[in-house]
This record gives structure tokens, sequence and C-alpha cells, in this order.
């Protein structure tokens, strides 16, 4: 299976978008090489603006460009793009319901060596807390640029979580559509319900031909939209199953794991288990082993679900 | 307006300053009072709005940066016909659109919600970043407080506007010399403002904020200047200018005034009391 990096998609959409509308503007806080706006930058030189190492400011400049007539996209590594500016974010852009798309790449521990003080695995939960904000999460490269065409198109503020590594492209030859509003059901089985986000929906999927292997039948659901939550096809998806099973590369506090639990524990009670990072901060290491390490690899995930079921 | 016509309606907005933050029971009187020759004389001779209008394509921009001085801009908003001058009576109660700090999406004519120190002052810098791309001829301004100059960002935004050459912004610090916990320069020293800004790449004047013509010449500066550099002016200031009591304290910066202190500002103000 190919296999590409979000924020590769994510570079390369924003350049066709570019194109298209005339109203966009990309801002990056020295970090256009890594978040991949520097395709932008060489296409559209005039409308991308490297504001140096300063995320606040980056996000007070696309606040105020957004007022002026602009769809901005704002971009940086999630640590500090939701991390350092939490509060510009929730004051003034989404407050002010603003045209600002926030594309964070580098979340999660994947991104290895750079250790705990990059890996943000608190992002989806305190952008989740935000009113206004849309929180979205895609699976692969090729949902990303669905989704970043998605926000440019509709009006008012997103948290969009990229990663760093190249992570298979899966969704492609499923033809996914995205929709915010619509969870997608990628497997259907009776006794476990497996709900993912992110990269971790791949290897949800993987986790479930496993548990198949061993005539324990799970279904799969992607939430790409963490906010706002499709209730719907979570309260239909998990109506027989016996056990509920959250996976995310985030804190199992605040993240998606929350987000089901706490809609489930008031509409339609299950045992849930959290797959995720603990309540822990993260360290150097490549990515795999951190997978590993942190319980969240496919064999670690299997295991723990045969342990409970 | 003349100057004697200014000189009148800054006394009329300290009263409604004065009247809305006690009809409020809270509120920031003090750097209300301050920047009112500042504020009043830009939305009367210099900033281009239309109160039927307020998202024209033809506007100027002003944003409150020092968003708890609300007060000071209802009372001119009022006058200048945004919303009548009775509903500033509701100031901080419930369901209000005079939130205690400015809600953009609440009262039109807000350009952005402030109220979180600096915060104001970049999304400035980015609108006008924004029309200078778009080689539009629109202003934009921006009141800050000088406390409010130890917010980091306000360096971050400082830094940027100079480096996108936006010479269509104009900044103007109110210095009154206080903030909540005391003066400025015993809570943590923001001077020299003037030099701070200049060594940023400002151009910068300073005047005295409550002299109309030094406050006249000031924005008169900025519309002429030819340097390339986004604009500053630093007006000296007196906190909680116009009512003795309030002047030159922090003791007004977040308190409305007793029945007693409200009889004795709006006769020191010229009008008996309610």
């Amino acid at each position: 299976m190919i296999k590409k990096a979000m924020r590769e998609a994510y570079g390369l959409k924003l350049v066709e978008l570019g194109q298209k509308n005339q109203t966009i503007v990309v801002l990056d806080a020295d970090l256009s090489g890594s978040t991949k706006t520097n395709l932008f930058q060489k296409q559209f030189p005039d409308r991308h603006f490297n504001m140096g190492i300063a995320e606040c400011n980056m996000l007070l400049f696309a606040s105020g460009m957004s007022i002026a007539g602009k769809t901005v996209f704002a971009s940086s590594f999630a640590m500090f793009a939701a991390g350092r500016a939490w509060e510009i974010v929730r004051n003034t852009i989404a407050h002010d319901k603003l045209n600002v798309k926030i594309v964070a790449t580098h979340a999660g521990i994947s991104v290895g060596e750079d250790g705990g003080s990059h890996q943000a695995n608190e992002d989806i939960a305190i952008m989740r807390a935000i009113p206004n904000m849309r929180v979205l999460c895609p699976a692969d490269a090729y949902e990303t640029g669905q989704i970043i065409e998605y926000a440019s198109e509709t009006e008012g503020p997103f948290y969009i979580r990229l990663t760093r590594d190249s992570s298979p492209v899966f969704l492609e030859e499923r033809k996914t559509v995205f929709n915010p509003e619509k969870a997608l059901v990628l497997e259907e089985g009776k006794e476990i319900c497996i709900i993912s986000t992110g990269l971790m929906t791949y290897t949800a999927l993987m986790v479930q031909e496993l548990l198949k292997s061993k005539n324990i039948f799970a279904s799969v659901i992607h939430l790409s939209s963490i906010k706002p939550l499709d209730e719907k096809t979570l309260l239909q998806s998990v109506q027989k199953a016996k056990l509920v099973v959250v996976c995310e590369e985030h804190s199992i506090i605040g993240g998606l794991g929350s987000a089901v639990a706490e809609c489930l524990s008031e509409k339609s009670p299950k045992k849930i288990t959290r797959i995720g990072i603990p309540d822990v901060f993260g360290q150097s290491g490549k990515s795999d082993e951190l997978f590993d390490y942190y319980g969240i690899n496919i064999n670690k995930i299997v295991e723990k679900i045969e342990k409970i079921f | 307006m003349d100057r004697n016509g200014l000189e009148k309606q800054c006394l009329e907005v300290r009263r409604l300053i004065v009247k809305s933050v006690y009809e409020a029971g809270s509120g920031h009187p003090g750097g209300s009072l301050s920047g009112v020759e500042l504020l009043t004389t830009l939305f009367e001779n210099f900033l281009k709005f239309d109160p039927k209008n307020p998202k024209s394509d033809s506007r100027d921009y002003f944003i409150l940066s020092k968003g708890h001085c609300a007060p000071l801009l209802y009372s001119i908003m009022a006058f200048k016909g945004y919303f009548p001058v009775e509903e500033l009576k509701t100031l901080r109660k419930l369901g209000s659109r005079l939130q205690g700090h400015p809600d953009a999406l609440k009262l039109p004519g807000i350009e952005v919600s402030t109220g979180s120190l600096g915060q104001g002052f970049g999304v400035a810098a980015g609108i006008a970043l924004s029309l200078k791309i778009d080689k539009k001829v629109n202003k934009v301004y921006a009141l800050l407080g000088d406390g409010e100059l130890q917010e980091g960002t306000v360096w971050e935004t400082a830094m940027a506007a100079s480096h996108f050459k936006l010479d269509n912004f104009c900044a103007v610090i109110d210095s009154n010399k206080f903030q909540i916990d005391g003066s400025v320069e015993t809570v943590m020293g923001v001077e020299p403002i003037k030099q701070k800004f200049e060594s940023f790449g400002w151009e910068c004047v300073q005047i005295n904020g409550h002299d109309l013509k030094q406050v006249d010449e000031a924005y008169q500066a900025f519309l002429s200047h030819k340097s390339g550099k986004p604009f500053l002016i630093v007006a000296d200031t007196l906190k909680g200018k116009g009512v003795s009591f309030m002047e030159n304290t922090e003791k007004f910066h977040g308190k409305a005034p007793s029945p007693e202190e409200f009889e004795k500002a709006m006769i020191e103000l010229g009008e008996k009391a309610l």
C-alpha cells in the first residue's frame, strides 16, 4: 500500500486551492518546510507569511487577516499551535467564529525522536473544550485532502490535526467521502466496536483482521470529526457490541476516548476501554518503538482486548 | 469638529463613562477617562466609519486593545449613532450587547472581541497586513494601555508590524501610568516606551494625551508620514482624568464609584447626578 504523510497532502492541497481561491492566505511560524506550507509559498509567495517563531502572534495576525476578508490557514506543530497559543484560539478565533483554519502537524507521539517536549498528546482535549471549534483528525493523506478542501469552503474556525510520518493511504481505494456529520463505518462486526481517529484507524483495521482470525468479530468506525461528533452513527454502531474500544494517538484524558465515553455513558452505557497514551509525558524513540512502549500498536491492542473481552 | 466642540464632547463622554459604570456597579472608569481625548478626536475627526453600515469596505478599522475600557468606546459609539445613548444603562447586565469587554458578535461596530490584553494589537496588525497586500487605503488604529505592554505578544506584534512595513497602522498608547496592582513602574516598568518601539522599527511621536491640539497633530502626522514604518503615538495621560479622586491612582482602575462618589464626580463634571 502507498504511504504518504498527511502534511504532504496538506501542502499539495493548499497549492490546488490557492489557484481557485484568491482569498486564501497561509501563515507559518518558521516551520514551513516541516508543515509543508512551503509548497504554497513557492507557488504564491505574496500570499504566504512566515511569522517567525511566534505562534501566538501568528494566530493574532491570522485573526486580523480573516476579519479583513481572507480565508486563513495557519500552521505550526500541534504543541505550539494548540498548546502555546490556546488562549488566543479561545478568546479571539473561536469566540468570534473567525475564518481561521489551524492546521497543526506533528501531533502525537509519532513525532518520535524529538521527545516529550514536542509530542502533543493533549491537543484534542484542549481544542475540543472550546465552543465553536471544530476538531478534525484525518486517517490518511487521502482524507486530509478532502478535509482541507472542506475547511476552505466552510466559514469559521477549524483545528485540523495531522501527523508527521508517512502512513498508509488506505481510504482512497474505499473511495470514502468526508462528511463531518457522518462517521465512516469501515467494517461491521457484532461483538466488539472499535472506534478510532487519525492514523490509529489503519491500526484499528489491522486489529479487526487479527481478531477475526481468532474468531472475534469487530466493527471499525472512523471518526475524523471529533467535534462535532456523529452521535447517531456512534449509538447505532455500539448497539449490539459487548465491548467498545476507542483508539487514538492522544492522551486517554480528554480526546476521542473521552468524547465517546461522555456520549455513551449518558445515552447507551457500555463497557469501554480507551487505547491511547497514558497520563504521562512522552520520550524520545522511534515512533514504532513508542507505539509499542505505550501499548498502542496492533499486537498490544489485540492483547489488551483479548484480556478484557 | 473644532476644538470647542471637541472639548464639550469630551466632557460629555466623561459623564457617560462615569454614569454607565455607576449604573453597572462595576467596570473600569480610570483607564476609560484617561483615553477620552485620544478616542473622541479619532472618532470625530479622523476615523472613517458608517454606523449604519459598520462592515463597509471603505471603513477604517478601530480596535480597542485595552478592552476593559469598553465604557469609553461605548460612550463614543452611542454618540456616533451605533446605538441609543439610553442603552448605555444596560452595560454589563444580563442579555446586554454592551458586554464588560467588547464583543464583536453582539455589538455591530466592534471589529473583534477584546479584553485579553495584547490580542487586539496583534489582530489590528493582521488587518493592516491584509489591507496592505490588497493595496487598499483604509487605515487601522488600535488603542493600548501602558500596562498592556507587559504582555509578550505585544512585542511579537511590534516586531512583525515593522517587518511587514505596516505604515497603514497607527497604535496609540494611553500611557496613564497605572495598572490594577499599582503604578506601572512599580509593578513592571515599561519605559522608555517610545525608544523601545523606535528600536523595533516604528515611527513614534510622544504627546500630552489630553491636549487636543497635540492629539490632532499626532493623527495628522500618522496620515502624512512617509517613513514606510508602522506609527506609534505615545500619549502621556492621567488615569481617571476629570474626576479628582479617580486621578493618578489605581483605586479606580476596576471599580465603580459609590453613590456619594458618583454624586461628587458628576458635580465635578458639571452635571447634577441623575
